[in-house]
């Protein structure tokens, strides 16, 4: 009976407030709205960082002068290095090959002018943690009293781990990463805040029936209830609009892009069900807490 | 004027309640001083006992509603002790207001009734707060305004009533939960001399079950007819506390319309002083 009560009473308020009802319930949708569409985004980006990681490689470049023995030899001992995962040989033609699919003009030009192929022989390695490759090239070839390196055996022409480049990109995702979480924090933020100030507008407007309500001894969760629930309901109805809108959202943009690209649909972002449970969720707390704090203020004396 | 006559009623004081218990309001040397720095009360001390019927009488500004608001706990005093049925207000926990008020029914000038609510609404929303279940609500609510006389008006907005009728809802919503004291603040400051009778009429049958009625108004002169106990406060000290003479504690109801009708034809007849 109680619970019915408060259902009631909370109805009540929302059609006699109307306005200020559907103020508070534009301001969830769009803050879920904003969530829905950054929660993804976000994602996406530290997907393609993880990407990124993932392709962080050795390049151990054979010596021109090595022995097929001495190749042997190499190999073996790249795979016995710890940290090691896999390790494909990769011949100079095939090299040649890669390089003028990349960047056609430099070498087929670059090749015809020389009258023969520059690229040497390399083992390209894939480490098991791409934060520690620096310990592989350590180990293949370290670093002399004078900061040189020197390599461990002969066949050992060049190491490089393009570390530089992927650097780069970790540090481009990461900053892309920090500010779309820094502007979603921001407009959560604010969307709480025009949350509460909303309440507190229809709060104002019933300070009357409050005052009235303490009047006659009721206790200060008997009058906020009614509160609590109302900002529940404004808040499901945001909500559910949200997840609406993004629904088609989703339907009409982007799932025919990622049909057609691959790229949009390859990072691994947020299952659509779970991110509409977690919206709903973040609505319905966000309204039912800022009602039941805004009244506080009103409820003291 | 100033002289304070608690035992001089002609007619013996029959008025058995006030001796006996605990009294049911008790201000001890109550100061009241608000945040601005104006003083609205000035160590006052009194008694209210149980069954009683009190005025508590002055101009504006005296300290009246103070003191009203200061049983109702909704002001704290800046110095001395406030019971309420012996209970000290002070140290009552914040919590516990709510249940001080339900058992407190307050009547004030400007009514208080929810404009978008009905009549029955209005009334049974302060049995709705005390948890009472719904057949109980629907057979007390209209019990209680035929009492106040207005049981055609059950489903009427207060909008639609006249102030008299919409003074005696508020009284109906204060009186529902058969509170053991009934404060009214000005309960016919906005109403005809003639109005203001049916509901001193209405608040004296309340005070006739025993329910302890304290009646803060500046209509001095209805107050002097009605001969009941008045307690006069001037720039927040207590200056009169008298049980004004020559009243009959078992008056019935409709005697005392009848006098109080004739004494406010007639003029100050039997004035005591």
């Amino acid at each position: 009976m109680r619970f019915s009560f408060f259902l009631k009473e909370a109805l009540r308020a929302l059609q006699r407030n109307a306005a200020p009802s559907l103020a508070a319930m534009l301001t969830v949708l769009l803050t879920a709205l904003v969530l829905g569409v950054f929660i993804p985004i976000v994602q996406a980006t530290t997907g393609t960082a993880n990407d990124v990681r993932g392709r962080v490689l050795v390049d151990v470049y054979v010596a021109p002068k090595a022995t097929a023995a001495q190749k042997d030899q190499l190999e073996r001992r790249i795979e016995a290095t710890p940290n090691v995962k896999a390790v494909d040989f990769v011949s100079k033609e095939e090299g040649l090959a890669t390089a003028k699919k990349r960047n056609p003009k430099a070498f087929e030009e670059g090749t015809e002018l020389l009258g023969r192929n520059p690229l040497p022989d390399r083992l390209r390695v894939t480490p098991e943690d791409p934060d520690k490759v620096g310990a592989i090239v350590d180990r293949l070839a370290p670093r002399n009293a004078e900061g040189k390196r020197e390599p461990q055996l002969a066949a050992i022409g060049e190491i490089r781990n393009r570390e530089d480049e992927t650097d780069k990109i970790l540090s481009a995702t990461g900053l892309v990463k920090l500010l779309t979480a820094g502007l979603a924090v921001l407009l959560v933020l604010a969307s709480i805040a025009l949350i509460a100030n909303t309440i507190r507008l229809s709060i104002f407007s019933r300070r009357r029936e409050v005052e009235v309500m303490k009047l006659v001894g009721a206790t200060n969760w008997f009058i906020r209830w009614p509160f609590v629930i109302e900002g529940v309901i404004v808040g499901f109805m945001g909500g559910v609009l949200a997840v609406l809108l993004l629904t088609i959202a989703k339907e009409t943009f982007v799932d025919p892009l990622s049909e057609r690209f691959a790229l949009i649909a390859a990072p691994d972002t947020i299952d659509f069900p779970l991110l509409v449970v977690l919206l709903l969720f973040a609505c319905v707390a966000v309204s039912a807490i800022g009602s039941g704090l805004t009244l506080r203020r009103f409820l003291r004396v | 004027m100033a002289e304070t006559r608690t035992q001089s009623a002609p007619i013996p004081a029959q008025r058995k309640p006030e001796g006996g218990g605990i009294p049911v309001a008790e201000f001890r040397d109550v100061t009241k001083v608000y945040d601005g720095g104006s003083v609205a009360l000035e160590r006052v001390s009194l008694k209210v006992g149980r069954g009683e019927f009190v005025f508590l009488v002055g101009p504006t500004g005296c300290g009246k509603s103070t003191c009203i608001r200061l049983l109702m706990k909704e002001l704290e005093p800046s110095q001395g002790e406030l019971l309420i049925a012996g209970r000290e207000l002070s140290t009552m926990p914040r919590e516990k207001v709510p249940y001080l008020r339900r058992n407190l029914g307050v009547v004030f000038q400007d009514y208080k009734l929810l404009p978008d609510r009905t009549v029955a609404a209005n009334v049974g929303y302060s049995l709705e707060v005390t948890g009472e279940s719904r057949e109980s609500i629907r057979r007390k609510v209209p019990d209680i305004l035929r009492l106040v006389g207005l049981s055609t008006k059950l489903h009427a907005y207060p909008d639609q009533l006249s102030g008299g009728e919409q003074q005696r809802v508020s009284i109906a919503r204060a009186f529902v939960n058969h509170p053991p004291l009934l404060l009214c603040d000005e309960p016919t400051g906005n109403l005809d001399p003639e109005t203001s009778i049916g509901i001193m009429q209405l608040i004296y049958r309340i005070n006739r079950t025993g329910t302890t009625v304290i009646v803060a108004t500046h209509d001095k002169e209805m107050v002097d007819k009605m001969r009941r106990r008045v307690i006069e406060l001037q720039e927040g000290r207590l200056i009169r506390d008298q049980a004004a003479g020559m009243y009959r504690p078992d008056e019935s109801t409709s005697e005392f319309a009848i006098r109080l009708r004739g004494e406010m034809g007639i003029g100050a007849e039997g004035h005591p002083n």
